[in-house]
């Protein structure tokens, strides 16, 4: 249909739309006016990404100099595939209506999914085939192999250089098949091809990382223009993603790894010194000249770009201490040598980066100074080595970007080094930490740079955290609840069980034998009334491991194994695929499966379970992180200190957001229907349940909150039969879903009580 | 009786049978008999009858050789040489040919026969068929079979359909104590059944040891000893006979593992970009090493257990899985690209597979216990007879001819509102319809069902045989014709006069229907057989 949003024709691609929508739009183009950012909470299910890729479409066709760009930013790659499959219905949906589009849309993703060479793309690491990659790619090889020396190329990429350059991708959509597709028949690189397109596709979809995380941003976004919409999608855990961009962990192996990287640069220096020393002269020459020009970067040589922003370092000269090539391996062995015995420590330590950069000045007499180029000058080193597979050294890069990193920030970090894991104290296992505290600083750039950035999920509540820690103003937050012809999620808190045990997985009673009883026989119960699947979240999976062993010995495992076959989340991604598989499987027989799985695990985060593979979850305990751990105690600290986080709101919020992205897996759509239990007395508590979505807030009535395991399958059983009768479009049109007309006739009904409002005013 | 050309394997003379002295002719497929003045056999037995043969005890006079036959009957020979120590190696000789030969043949039967016992003990309406109509000889026993059997047995296709594989059929095997150190397990051949589809690897092993090397039941106390049962416990050491079953299943596993690659949901490929080590804070390999191993292995059999359940289900209706990874993925896209446009959610392509249920009732109600569910199966019984009888009246009396109508329909509403239970017609009605299902009593109405069920059968091939156009059809009709007669007068009739004798009150009430139906069945079978006298070209007159 074609509608209005403000002024703004919209095309959407849809014949009906759902009230939320285009409340949403109506918000969006808001921001999009305002050039702010915007925080928007929606369920998921009800067509966020359609809404979002419709608005943003036509508003660029309206204003084609304010929003020139689009860049959609999703974590995992279904999902990514998702947007692809939306957009080009929208495309489709121009196309039938004679519309002139002549936009292209386009999705980048790691080597690892775009690969066509025959051998390369066979493998499964995702290391290894970047690492094949650049041994075949890079701009040494290939001038070798142009002066004639017998070494493989990639034709593919050689084509691509060719041939590939000038052509721009004609308007369209491009997804990852249909990249690989044409890759194929045109004889291209489709990964660079779509590295090149970014630059003029108006609709980019890619990964986060891609804009977040400095090392890679710089190599990939670089050069994107400020009229740019930035979306987040799925951006609940934007913060951890900030986090990690920016955080270093070095143990003991890397070390190791960085030692023998060492060696071999000293012998290649030597080799290169008695062969051609006049190369490693006019690099010195060059270094002098400064680094901003020092080298045409080719877009195959880079692996990980520097961390830290390079305007802040290019202005300046390498110093002279690190220039001649053995000076710097040099000046590389003394810092590993220090890291090494920082890490024969015997106790925790936990430093800022200013004393941290003080011991080492006073211990080896490494200055601030040269410590900042460090990233830089090993870059310019190994191109000037010829040295190819460059995820050999990938080592050592780790050890130059830490110290370019504890040079450059101050504030924001802290270093912890651990001398054994919290899990095993018994197992010396030194780790340094340089951990980034504050996630504000990696977004702060595309914060800066970008006009509107929308972050969007189905779960942001509550609202006014996200500003505070990633520390901008948006000019419009709100939260979307769904409309619903039907009551079609069942949330309730089961306070205890049938014995009048509390159930809580509080510290102090998680092991007590009747509370794993309780939450088992909860199970078990709930297992017998609902059909086909059901998904179970614990809190961690040590928790997790512990509760199976005590079901399996107090028979509940066997009850359970009456009703539905058991599958079990493991920590090995392979055995999870293939137990979730089975499990699909098993729901799609008819035969009806339980998924023991854990919030914060893979499966929590990107399998959806929608319709009968989870007609209900359930959340054994508050899925509050690991608070013993000294890095999170440190960010704590530094967002009470900072940014007036108190701990505990902090915490709660963590929790709560990882268990309404479990219990939310459950309801992908409005045809959907699923139950929600939340099993911990906890969870009945304002504190926590006012941070749980509006939607899911909404269905969660007082009566619903002490529950008993009875009456919760009672419950149940009632639910289910009444949703279980047919529902149809019909039975949703006007009320959850519009048709244009009643879309305008709401409307015109809201834009009179408004005016009414306003006239005895 | 007829001479054989079969070749005759042994011949005995001197032997005494039915009171008169012949010679004994043991041959490949019977055994003959002929008395010493004849030159044929007088009496000829297959081996396919005899059940089973006896012989006289050594302190008896009399050297004799009993043959039992299935019916029930049995015949003697009397072996009568002159010495009595001839007269027991003959016999002996005998016993010897027949003791190989039986077992040939009652291999053969044994098989039909049993599967005609499974059947019918299977199979409670095909078992009352047969007991009236073969058992009372109305229709012999190979027609019985040929006609009216498969219609029962193609109806339900029990036969065929296996069993589904329970999760926790390891559970009924709990282990109980006697009370004297002893232990016990519950084993059924179901649960046997399941541990071997689920686990190909112990099949395996059962074909290798069962009957050389261990017994049946030492095979599975062993198995029940060995940590391959026991989720728990550890692989320890290789002198376990299960330990290779464990690197078995382990190899299979993997095998699994590396086809995850092409799965709809592989979380490896979830991630979008590259994790380089040492970035992040979330130290993944640090989290591995430390766990209890006990729970993680438990974890992973839990996992395995289901897997191999699912499989040994799937196995019945494996072309479902012919479709590749890629495929069912798009598919599952396109799909929620439909659930979001909503309405059309009912139009999901994914394959249906239909049930093939073998009680239905049991589907409908639920398994219960035997008792209830055999009133449970006599209530829809009785109410499909019912329901059988109006509809059948209804067509007996149907005289209007279709297509007008006689009542507008709020008044056809309002008439069926009278005549529903509480309305106003249905006063006097409803107290006599009760009065007469509460006169019967529970014997007679069980007696009364059978007999309904045996004669639907029967009409049910009588008006099948219509129109007669071939000889074989006419034949048939008229020996069902017989039938009917025959079952009337010997069922029926006896049943009448029982009803007479036990419950006056009813009279012919209760058999007036079935009257009914025989006698339109009778009229028919006489309109035809005048019919056939005067076939319809020669003009009567």
């Amino acid at each position: 249909m074609k509608l209005m949003i403000d002024d703004l024709p919209v095309f959407f691609p849809y014949e009906y739309i759902y009230p939320e929508q285009y409340a949403y739009m109506l918000e969006l183009k808001k921001a999009l006016d305002a050039k702010g950012h915007c925080l928007l909470e929606m369920p998921s299910g009800t067509g966020k990404t359609t809404s979002l890729l419709s608005l943003i479409v036509a508003y660029m066709h309206a204003h084609p100099l304010d929003v020139t760009k689009l860049l959609y930013c999703s974590r995992t790659v279904p999902e990514i595939e998702k947007v692809i499959e939306e957009l080009n219905r929208l495309f489709e949906y121009y196309a039938q209506c004679n519309e002139e589009n002549k936009m292209t849309g386009l999705v980048l993703s790691s080597r690892k999914n775009l690969c066509i060479h025959p051998e390369v793309s066979k493998e499964r690491d995702g290391k290894i085939v970047d690492g094949r990659c650049h041994s075949l790619t890079t701009s040494l090889i290939r001038d070798r192999h142009k002066a004639g020396e017998n070494i493989p190329v990639c034709d593919f990429y050689e084509k691509f250089d060719a041939v590939g350059r000038d052509a721009p991708l004609a308007p369209g959509v491009y997804g990852l098949e249909r990249l690989k597709q044409m890759g194929k028949q045109l004889g291209l690189c489709p990964y660079f091809m779509a590295r090149q397109a970014i630059v003029h596709a108006k609709i980019v979809v890619y990964s986060y990382h891609y804009l977040l995380d400095p090392k890679i941003a710089n190599v990939v976004s670089k050069e994107l223009a400020r009229s740019s919409v930035v979306v987040f999608d799925e951006a609940h855990n934007i913060d951890n993603v900030c986090v990690d961009s920016l955080s270093v962990r070095i143990n003991r192996r890397i070390i190791e790894k960085a030692m023998g990287n060492i060696q071999t640069l000293e012998g290649t220096i030597k080799d290169m010194k008695e062969a051609d020393s006049a190369k490693l002269r006019e690099e010195y020459a060059r270094l002098v000249e400064g680094l901003r020009d020092a080298h045409a970067q080719r877009e195959t040589d880079v692996v990980l770009a520097n961390p830290v922003l390079p305007d802040e370092i290019l202005q300046e000269v390498i110093p002279g201490n690190i220039r001649t090539a053995e000076h710097f391996v040099g000046f590389l062995k003394r810092l590993i040598e220090y890291i090494k015995s920082r890490l024969r420590v015997q106790q925790v330590i936990q430093e800022s980066p200013a004393s941290f950069l003080k011991d080492i000045s006073s211990k080896v007499c490494i200055e601030r100074k040269p410590l900042r180029f460090c990233a830089e000058r090993l870059a310019s080193l190994l191109r000037t080595l010829e040295i190819t597979n460059l995820t050999d050294f990938s080592a050592l890069v780790v050890v130059t970007h830490l110290a370019t990193l504890v040079s450059s920030y101050t504030k924001g970090f802290a270093i912890i080094i651990e001398p054994f894991s919290d899990k095993a104290p018994s197992v010396p296992n030194p780790v340094l930490y340089f951990c980034c505290l504050d996630s504000s600083l990696a977004i702060k750039p595309v914060f800066d740079r970008f006009q509107t950035v929308v972050i969007t999920s189905g779960t942001l509540s509550p609202l006014d955290m996200y500003p505070k820690i990633l520390n901008f103003q948006p000019v419009i937050s709100h939260s979307f609840s769904m409309t619903l012809a039907r009551p079609c999620l069942l949330p309730m808190i089961v306070a205890k069980g049938n014995d009048q045990v509390t159930i809580s997985s509080k510290f102090e009673t998680r092991d007590d034998i009747s509370v794993i009883r309780n939450y088992g026989q909860l199970l078990v119960d709930i297992a017998c009334v609902v059909p086909d699947g059901v998904v179970c979240f614990f809190t961690s999976y040590l928790y997790l491991e512990s509760v199976v062993a005590s079901w399996y010995d107090q028979g509940i495992i066997d009850s359970l194994q009456k009703k539905k076959l058991l599958f079990i989340e493991t920590q090995d991604a392979a055995e999870t695929s293939l137990a979730l598989v089975n499990y699909i499987q098993a729901c799609e027989s008819g035969r009806g499966a339980v998924l023991l799985s854990v919030a914060r695990g893979k499966v929590s985060e990107g399998v959806d379970f929608d319709h009968h593979l989870g007609r209900a979850v359930l959340m054994f305990g508050i899925p509050y992180v690991f608070t013993q751990s000294r890095i999170l105690r440190a960010r704590l600290e530094y967002l009470r200190d900072q940014f007036q986080i108190r701990e505990n709101d902090f915490l709660t919020f963590d929790a709560m957001r990882h268990a309404a992205q479990c219990v939310g897996r459950a309801i992908r759509g409005k045809t959907d229907y699923g139950i929600m239990i939340f099993a911990d007395k906890r969870f009945a508590r304002a504190d926590k349940r006012s941070k749980l979505p509006k939607w899911i807030q909404e269905y969660l009535t007082d009566n619903l909150t002490n529950l008993s395991t009875e009456e919760a399958v009672q419950l149940s059983k009632r639910f289910l039969r009444q949703m279980a009768q047919p529902f149809t479009r019909e039975d949703m049109l006007g009320v959850a879903l519009l048709s244009l007309d009643q879309l305008l006739e709401k409307e015109a009904a809201r834009m009179e009580a408004e005016e009414e409002e306003e006239v005895p005013r | 009786m007829t001479t054989s050309s079969e070749d005759v394997l042994l011949q005995v003379s001197n032997v005494r049978h039915k009171k008169g002295d012949g010679t004994l002719y043991v041959m490949s497929e019977r055994i003959g008999f002929m008395t010493n003045n004849s030159d044929t056999m007088s009496s000829c037995y297959a081996y396919t009858d005899v059940k089973m043969q006896k012989i006289s005890s050594e302190q008896k006079q009399k050297v004799q050789l009993q043959l039992v036959f299935h019916s029930g009957e049995s015949v003697i020979f009397q072996f009568v040489c002159p010495s009595r120590s001839d007269s027991v190696t003959n016999r002996d000789a005998v016993k010897g040919y027949l003791t190989k030969l039986l077992p040939k043949f009652q291999k053969k039967v044994n098989k039909e026969l049993e599967e005609k016992n499974r059947m019918l003990s299977s199979n409670a309406a095909l078992f009352q068929l047969y007991r009236d109509l073969v058992i009372t000889k109305i229709v012999d026993a190979e027609e019985f079979w040929s006609q009216h059997a498969p219609a029962y047995i193609n109806k339900n296709g029990a036969s065929q359909q296996q069993i589904g594989v329970p999760g926790n059929f390891l559970v009924n095997v709990k282990p109980q104590t006697d009370g004297c150190n002893a232990i016990k397990y519950n084993l059924t051949a179901d649960t046997i059944e399941c541990i071997f589809r689920t686990y190909p690897a112990v099949r395996q092993k059962h074909l290798e040891y069962v009957p050389h090397k261990l017994s049946e039941s030492e095979f599975w106390v062993k198995f029940f000893q060995s940590h391959y049962f026991h989720k728990d416990r550890m692989h320890t050491g290789t002198k376990d006979l299960f330990s290779e079953c464990a690197k078995h299943d382990d190899q299979e596993l993997k095998k699994e593992l590396s086809t995850v690659e092409q799965c709809e949901v592989n979380l490896n490929a979830f991630d979008n970009t590259v994790e380089n080590e040492g970035y992040g804070l979330d130290s993944t390999e640090a989290s591995t090493g430390s766990n209890n191993i006990v729970s993680e292995n438990l974890i992973k059999r839990f996992n395995h257990h289901s897997i191999m359940v699912l499989k040994a289900t799937r196995n019945n209706t494996e072309q479902l899985e012919t479709e590749s990874g890629s495929a069912r993925k798009k598919i599952r896209l396109l799909n929620e690209d439909e659930s979001c446009e909503l309405g059309d959610g009912e139009t999901k392509k994914i394959e249906k597979t239909n049930i093939n249920l073998s009680k239905v009732e049991q589907m409908i109600n639920g398994v219960k216990n035997p008792k209830t569910k055999v009133r449970n199966l006599h209530a829809i019984l009785h109410k499909a007879n019912s329901m059988r009888d109006k509809v059948c009246y209804d067509i007996l009396h149907y005289r209007k001819p279709p297509g007008t109508t006689y009542l507008t329909p709020s008044a056809a509403v309002s008439a069926l509102g009278e005549l529903t239970p509480g309305g106003l017609l249905m006063n006097g009605l409803l107290e006599d319809s009760q009065s007469l299902a509460q006169l019967v009593p529970s014997d007679i109405e069980k007696e009364f069902r059978s007999l309904y069920l045996t004669i639907c059968e029967l009409l049910r091939h009588f008006w099948a045989c219509f129109p007669p156009t071939t000889p074989t059809l006419e034949e048939k009709l008229v020996r069902m014709y017989d039938a009917l007669r025959k079952f009337h007068q010997t069922k029926l009739n006896t049943f009448e006069n029982r009803i007479m004798v036990e419950c006056s009150t009813l009279n012919q009430q209760l058999t007036a229907h079935l009257n009914l139906i025989l006698n339109t069945a009778y009229e028919k079978y006489n309109n035809w057989q005048s019919k056939r006298k005067f076939p319809a070209g020669v003009p009567i007159n």
